[in-house]
């Protein structure tokens, strides 16, 4: 006779009729494959843990976006925030769908030239640039984003020295009646510094001012900080013109559109409480058609989109390693995936599907990493059902910032493969090892040898 | 370990502490092991009766059964 399959006994109390800390039920389906691709399969052929994107859900989720937008606005450009996923593969899907390329530090912009992007379609942005970054993205023909006005001043005289005209925008940082508002980056508003900013740059005639950016957080919840960013950057543009008679040709309204993940402590649902991309063009593009445009041509509307556009596209696959019991009764499970890789955890309550079939029977606990270290929790409250050493987990929606902000801390990085339109697996980023790790340690001669007793 | 005598056990699994007002669900094989319980086999039957009807090893069971031994003392479910 064949024997039944197993589960860990367990037994839950009922709290009859009221959602608890533990969310909804929402983690309650295996997830057993991914575009097709079997989790097991995936698992025993590039090991645990794994990232792996789908290249579906990318284009689908950047046409979804894209056309929220252009359905409403003729002249909408995306352009790749590489820091919120910069693996190459990844990257190149993006810049296949047309998206220019946003960087932040001289090593983002090379990578965006090696993939092939022309220097004229990226973007810089950020405090850090270096004489050299600036000098390349001068050369380029690069669009750059002036930070602050040491930045301008510097940029004044590599542009004397080179004797080449940059194009370049100002960031605008305001208040766009969302707290806290980020006026750390780029130029004031309110308060004039974004005026004072573009009378030096259009007086001081060695460089075109041809767009204006901001970008005004990110996981923005209200549509509408983007209506009113996008009045007072249109309204900038307009007087521009009329004081100058110059033309701004573009309004980069950044990124922060928020992702369906679940913001920790809070009680609703992401893909609840989220804006959908609609609402975000709907804010955007009526807000620039009701400005004072009308007499000039409308300025390019960019967008440097990034969590929102990679968030769903992205899973992490792991295992389960031992379950335990805390003091409290509390059921815990150590997974082979922390905070390492998955920095998301400090801001989401991922989501995280079983990927093998289970009753509909569930524990409430806690979920932690295999890091020797307290902060490693991936989520501290959360409804499973009971898994076992070995078993199978899929955490969702993991695209953004963790391919980018992973840590190479106690234990390596893992493989990350891509599954195409066709589902076939592409290897797109190898683990790291140990020989690559000490690849860039050198031992100083008199360390090279010990003795212990 | 012994099952409280005036626990309340359905048939779905549902079980009712009419002492407290705490009412709590199972998973078929806790349904199982609880109607074992209830049936005064001690551990080692019951180990035997899972062992030989579910795939499973030894230690897992063993470390499982201690577990929810535990829980079921927790919820007042149990006695030693
Ligand atoms: C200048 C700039 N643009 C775009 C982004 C992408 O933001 P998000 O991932 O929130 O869309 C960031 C992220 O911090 C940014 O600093």
């Amino acid at each position: 006779m064949e024997k039944l399959r197993y589960e860990r006994p367990v037994v839950k109390k009922l709290n009859t009729g009221m959602m608890n800390k533990f969310g909804t039920r929402t983690e309650y389906n295996p997830v057993t494959h991914i575009d097709g691709v079997s989790v097991k399969e995936l698992i025993g052929q590039y090991g645990s843990p794994l990232f792996v994107i789908s290249e579906r859900t990318i284009r689908q989720t950047y046409q979804d976006c894209k056309r929220a937008f252009t359905n409403r606005y003729p002249r909408v450009q995306m352009a790749w925030s590489y820091k919120t996923n910069y693996i190459n593969a990844v990257c190149n899907v993006f810049h296949q769908e047309g998206s220019w390329a946003e960087v932040v530090s001289g090593f983002e912009y090379n990578k965006a030239l090696q993939n092939g992007v022309p220097g004229n379609k990226i973007i810089f942005n950020g405090p850090d640039k270096t004489d050299n970054d600036l000098k390349l993205a001068i050369d380029h023909n690069s669009l750059i984003h002036i930070d602050h006005l040491d930045e301008l001043y510097r940029l004044m005289e590599i542009t004397k020295e080179v004797n080449k005209r940059p194009r370049v925008a100002i960031r605008v940082n305001m208040d766009t009646g969302v707290y806290p508002m980020w006026d750390r980056f780029g130029f004031n508003y309110e308060t004039g510094q974004a005026w004072d900013a573009i009378n030096k740059i259009i007086l001081n005639d060695q460089m075109d001012l041809v767009g204006l950016h901001c970008h005004i957080g990110t996981f923005m919840l209200t549509a509408n900080a983007y209506a009113i960013a996008a009045s007072k950057l249109a309204d900038l543009a307009y007087h521009i013109h009329a004081k100058f008679n110059k033309k701004i040709t573009y309004i980069d309204l950044g990124g922060g559109f928020a992702s369906k993940n679940t913001l920790r402590g809070s009680y609703l649902q992401g893909n609840v409480s989220s804006p959908s991309f609609d609402d975000y063009a709907e804010a955007i593009c009526s807000a620039l058609l009701n400005a004072e445009y009308s007499k000039q041509e409308l300025p390019l509307l960019i967008l440097e989109t990034g969590r929102a556009l990679i968030d769903d596209a992205g899973s992490l696959c792991g295992t389960v390693l031992a379950n335990k019991r805390l003091s409290d009764g509390r059921r815990a499970t150590i997974m082979d995936f922390g905070v390492n890789i998955l920095f998301t955890s400090f801001w989401y309550e991922h989501k995280l599907s079983p990927a093998q079939e289970f009753s509909h029977y569930t524990e409430d606990g806690v979920v932690y990493g295999p890091l020797c270290m307290n902060i490693d929790v991936i989520r501290e409250n959360i409804t499973l059902p009971p898994m076992k050493k070995g078993d199978n987990v899929v955490v969702h929606s993991v695209g953004a910032y963790n391919m980018t902000q992973w840590m190479q801390f106690i234990a390596m990085r893992p493989n990350v493969v891509m599954i195409d339109m066709d589902s076939k697996v592409h290897l797109i980023r190898n683990k790291e090892t140990l020989e690559y790790i000490n690849n860039i340690e050198e031992m100083p001669a008199y360390l090279k040898e010990f003795t212990l007793s | 370990m012994k099952i409280k005598k005036n626990i309340a056990i359905s048939e779905s699994g549902f079980i009712f502490n009419p002492t407290t007002g705490d009412s709590f669900s199972t998973n078929p094989i806790g349904f199982e092991i609880i109607h074992l319980l209830k049936e005064d086999k001690n551990k080692e039957e019951i180990k035997q009766t899972i062992l030989s009807r579910y795939a499973v090893d030894e230690s897992t069971f063993e470390k499982d059964f201690y577990d929810f031994s535990t829980l079921l003392q927790n919820s007042q479910i149990a006695e030693e």
